[in-house]
Order: C-alpha cells, then structure tokens, then sequence
C-alpha cells in the first residue's frame, strides 16, 4: 500500500508539473516549476533503487541543464513573450493529436510482456550499491559506447565556443 | 513500533544537529568580526555583553523585528522563495555528514554525491533573488553568481574524485574509515593538489572572500540580495554560513580525516586516542572556518574576468591532472 | 518486493513524454520548445529505468546515462545557437524568424 501511495503521489506530482512547465508564459516561472519536476523525477529514480542515476539526473538536469536555460533567458531578457500570445492559434488541433497518440501509447502498453529477467537482482545491486554495479557494467560491457560519449560531449563544447564567441570585426 | 523509535531517534538527532548548527553559526558571525577586528588592530564588538558575546542574539532580534519589504515591482512569489531556497538547500546538506562514529542522520551509500546535487541546486536561489527583485545590482550579482557558481562546481566536483578514487567509496564514514587505515592517516597529503583546489573552490562556491563578487558592496552595493530586508535578508545570511559550515566539515570529512587523527600520532602519543572523535571533527571544522576569515582579512576581491580565468584555466586543469595521477598511482602503485 | 505495477511506470513516462510533445506542438517560444524536448527525454527516461528495474538489467540505466550526457551536450550546442540567432534578430519566437523565407 505505501509504495502505492508514494508512487501516486509522484505521478501526481510529475504530471501536474510538467502540464505547468509547458503552460507557463512566463519563462523564468516555467524554469523553476521545471527545477521541481526534475526534483520529483529523481525522487522516483530513487524509488527504483537507481541512486546514482537520481543524483546524475539532478546534478546534470537540475545543477547544469536548467542554469543554462535560466541564464539564456536572463541575458536575453525576454520580454516579448510577455505581450503575445501563449499558444499558437490551432492549438486545440495539436492537442488532440497529442492525445490520439497518447492513446495508442496506452493500448500498445496492454500488449507488453516482461522479457527475460536479468542477473542484476534487487538484492545483488543493494549488497555491491548502485554506483558499484553500474560503474562496473559501464566501464565493462559499454567502453567503446563511454569513449565515443566523451567525443560527443567534447564536440559540441567547441561548437558552443565558436557560435557564442562575438566575431570581431577586421 | 521499531518504526516509530527508529523515527523518534531519527528527530531527534535532526533536532540535536539543527540546534548545534544553528548555534554554531550565530557565533561563527561574531568570532568572523572578533577575529578580523583583531587583525585589524580594532576589537571588534565589545558592546553587548562581555566582550560582546550576546552580539549575535542582538543581530539575531534586530534582523526579526525590521519591516519586511518587498519591491513594488518585485516578483512576488520568487522574490519570497528564494531566501527559503538558499536556506533548505544549505540545510539539507547537513543531513549525510558523519559528525563522529556513527553519528550522522542519513547514513546514504552517495553522501558525497548528495552534498554535489545540493550544493547545485543553491544556485536557483541566489538567481531567482537577483532576478525577483527587479533591480539592476540584483540581477547583476545573481548572473555574475549563477556563472561563478556552476564554474566552480566542476572544479570542486572533479577535485573530490580523487578522494573517491582513494576511498573506493561515496559514503562519508567508509571515506573517513579508509584515510583512518591509509598510512598518512589523512587525504591532504596524497591529495594536496585535490586539496588546494577544494579549498579554493569551496571559497568561491560559498561566495566568500577573495571570490565574493556576487555580493561586491563597493560595486554591486550588495549584489542579489541588495532588496531583501528583515529575517529575508537573515536567511540569506544564514545560508551563507550554513553553507561554510558545510564546506568546511566537508574539507575535514574528506581530506582532513574528519573525527580520526592519523594512526602515527595515536602511536606517537597513546593518550590522544582517549579524546572523543567529535572534538578532533570540531576542532578541524574550526581551523577552517578560521582559515575562511584569515583569508577574507587578508586578500583583496578577485577581479571578475580573473576570477573566471582562475576556475577554468588553473583549477579545472589541476584537478584533471590530480585525477590522472590518483588513478594512475590507484592502478600502478 | 515492489507492489507497484510496471504498467503504471510506463504509463507515468508516456504521460510525460506526451506533454512533453503537447507543448513542442503548441509553444511557439524556443526556449520553451527546448524545455519540451527535455521534458521528452525525461519521459523517455522513466520508462528505461522502470525497465531496468523489473527486467533485473543495467542495460536501461547504462542507457539513461548516455541520454542525459547527450541531453547536455544537445543543449549547450542549442543555447549558443540561440545566442548566435539571437543577434541577428532579437526575437524568441519561432515564427518571426523567417529571413529564409523569400
């Protein structure tokens, strides 16, 4: 019963904001109902024994992602968005597509079937904890994934460099 | 009802904590002006009380009974939240400390981590005040703030891993148990590159002196929280050092060997073993705190673009080569 | 051990990956689009770790790892783009940015 009543609540609460993040008109208050989602999130990671992945979803999402969205907006003080309209005109027709495919999502999930269980049990990940385990299947099975992960990451680095960096001109 | 004790004790050591911190930091405010009167050549507060002792509690009633205002043109929601932002975010990093053996409120297997995620989140604060406010110095120091904060935090991130490499572990007590078995008895030595970095960005991350630009009086008047007043105002202060507090037991937890001291002096001198370990934790937690006012009395401010240079060019490359080395001293030694 | 039903998971992160698509759909604001396709993401990765979780596999985490790594890579790249538009022509609606238009 409790498991149910927490992951109620967290669903609950994960649906009710994302509906604000994307509703909101102002910004800077849609970023920080954001923050809070993202909170929630990582409140139900925990909830599925995924510690490390919790703290990463924060630290990246919450610490890193979020800040850059925040200082985007501050320094381009956007302001416009305040004057015109929220939605677009048709968004009635948008929101029923979206539905439609909520709901082929749904009926799809009546069909799903648990694969084959894996070694990773419960109780082998609560004894070695989360980050042990992880670390050792990332840096075992997925090193060449992990590698080409650091190009990706270390590629758009430069690429943020070269397009904020102000041209001077000669 | 094992339950119901196990949260009994659970309260009460929140409770205990709580109180001791917030104790701790009420003298903290005053012994940062005793001691940089002293180097000053001044005495500092000598007013109320004995040498001032009761100043805090004067600051204290000051700052509660002052008219809360808030700017016409403020946002009032955010402008409201954020002083509690800083406050519970700074707060919440008390929780995974190990103040002694087997001391400490959430005895989590990512303590370190958490206090990372926590430390990240602070920044939401300290932004949404400057930008709340509506003011010019607000918004200035919170961007300035949100750029230094997040820049730091990949410095003190990365100079933490080698403390975790040394360790094995995230959990403060198992850190705190390896530099106990380790022969030097404590991180700061194999770890000094780690912990010159931590150190310096543990000063910028809590916005102090010689990092303080976010709260510059002489430019930004008082940076984000130049429009807050009354027991705002108080809370932001009280993050402030909350926040060093944090930091400090931090650095002892995890370079300095928190509640042990190194196995050669309990050897060289037998009776040292005898004093309880939450003395050994206070009297480090103190030298650093120490550390933080010596350091604001003594270096001018950092300029902005300096302070950036100092972050990405100098720290981040060291602690790098601080990681490299640990691991290859891990793998190879 | 756990009670609560895999489906409901999955439900969950259909719900938010769907809002998530909603707002792309509806918000015409690129800072907002970009929050949604995060929001997506976000859906995305509830679904991989409930599987994870009742599949007894890391394959689901390892994944949600490399989405959030990419999640921050993509939006680092996206905000200096956003700057660099934003120089030529301070708007942030999506509409308005039509010089390509003939």
């Amino acid at each position: 019963m409790l498991p149910k009543l927490f992951f109620g609540y967290f669903a609950a609460m994960i649906t009710i904001l994302s509906l604000l993040v994307v509703t909101r008109k102002n910004l800077v208050h849609g970023i920080m109902w954001m923050l809070l989602l993202f909170v929630h999130i990582g409140g139900l990671y925990l909830f599925l024994n995924a510690e490390f992945v919790a703290a990463i979803q924060i630290i990246v999402y919450a610490g890193a992602i979020l800040v850059l969205f925040l200082f985007v907006v501050l320094l381009l003080n956007v302001k416009e968005e305040f004057k015109g309209r929220r939605f677009i005109s048709s968004w009635q027709g948008r929101g029923f597509a979206a539905a439609a495919l909520l709901l082929g999502i749904m009926l799809a999930l009546q069909y799903a079937v648990i694969a084959p269980q894996g070694k990773y049990s419960i109780e082998y990940i609560q004894s070695e904890t989360h980050t042990k385990v992880l670390g050792t299947v990332l840096f075992n099975e997925y090193v060449f994934p992990f590698m080409i992960l650091a190009l990706v990451l270390f590629v758009p680095m430069i690429a943020a460099v070269v397009l904020a960096v102000k041209r001077r001109k000669a | 009802m094992d339950f119901v004790i196990t949260l009994a004790i659970i309260v009460i050591k929140i409770a205990v904590v709580f109180g001791a911190v917030l104790f701790h930091v009420a003298y903290a405010t005053y012994f940062e002006r005793k001691i940089i009167g002293r180097m000053q050549a001044r005495y500092g507060p000598m007013e109320v009380g004995p040498h001032g002792l009761l100043q805090p509690f004067a600051d204290m009633i000051k700052l509660f009974f002052k008219e809360d205002i808030a700017p016409a043109s403020a946002d009032r929601p955010l402008f409201y939240i954020a002083p509690a932002i800083v406050v519970i975010s700074a707060m919440t990093a008390l929780s995974v400390l190990p103040f002694f053996d087997r001391f400490v409120i959430a005895d989590i297997d990512i303590g370190l981590l958490f206090l990372l995620v926590i430390t990240s989140l602070s920044v939401y604060g300290i932004v949404i005040a400057g930008w709340a406010s509506n003011s010019k110095y607000s918004f200035l120091g919170g961007l300035r703030s949100a750029a230094q904060l997040i820049s730091y935090e990949i410095a003190m991130g990365l100079s933490l891993v080698g403390v975790m490499l040394m360790a094995g572990s995230l959990n403060l007590s198992d850190i705190v148990r390896a530099q106990h078995q380790h022969p030097l008895g404590m991180f700061a030595f194999p770890q000094f590159l780690g912990f010159f970095v931590f150190v310096v960005a543990a000063f910028a991350e809590t916005n102090r002196a010689p990092f303080d630009l976010p709260e510059a009086e002489s430019e930004l008047v008082a940076g984000y929280f130049t429009e807050y007043s009354g027991f705002r105002f108080a809370f932001f202060f009280l993050g402030e050092y909350v926040a060093m507090l944090t930091m400090s037991a931090v650095a002892a937890l995890c370079f300095l060997g928190g509640w042990t001291i190194p196995m050669f002096m309990t050897n060289a001198m037998p009776f040292l073993s005898y004093v309880p370990g939450i003395i050994w934790f206070l009297v480090k937690v103190y030298a650093f705190m120490f550390f933080y006012y010596w350091i604001r009395a003594t270096l001018p401010r950092y300029r902005y673009d300096q302070l950036m240079a100092i972050g990405w060019k100098v720290l981040m490359p060291l602690a790098f080569v601080n990681v490299l080395i640990t691991a290859f001293a891990k793998r190879w030694l | 051990m756990n009670p609560v039903p895999l489906t409901w998971y999955l439900m969950l992160s259909a719900v938010v990956f769907i809002i998530g698509v909603f707002g792309f759909l509806i918000r015409r604001n690129i800072i907002m689009m970009f929050m949604s396709i995060e929001l997506m993401l976000n859906g995305v990765n509830i679904s991989l770790l409930a599987l994870s979780h009742y599949m007894q596999d890391m394959r689901g985490q390892v994944l949600v790892f490399f989405v959030i790594a990419c999640a921050g890579a993509g939006v680092a790249v996206g905000l200096a783009l956003m700057i660099a538009a934003f120089r030529n022509k301070p708007t942030p609606h999506m509409d308005e940015m039509d010089i390509l238009k003939g």
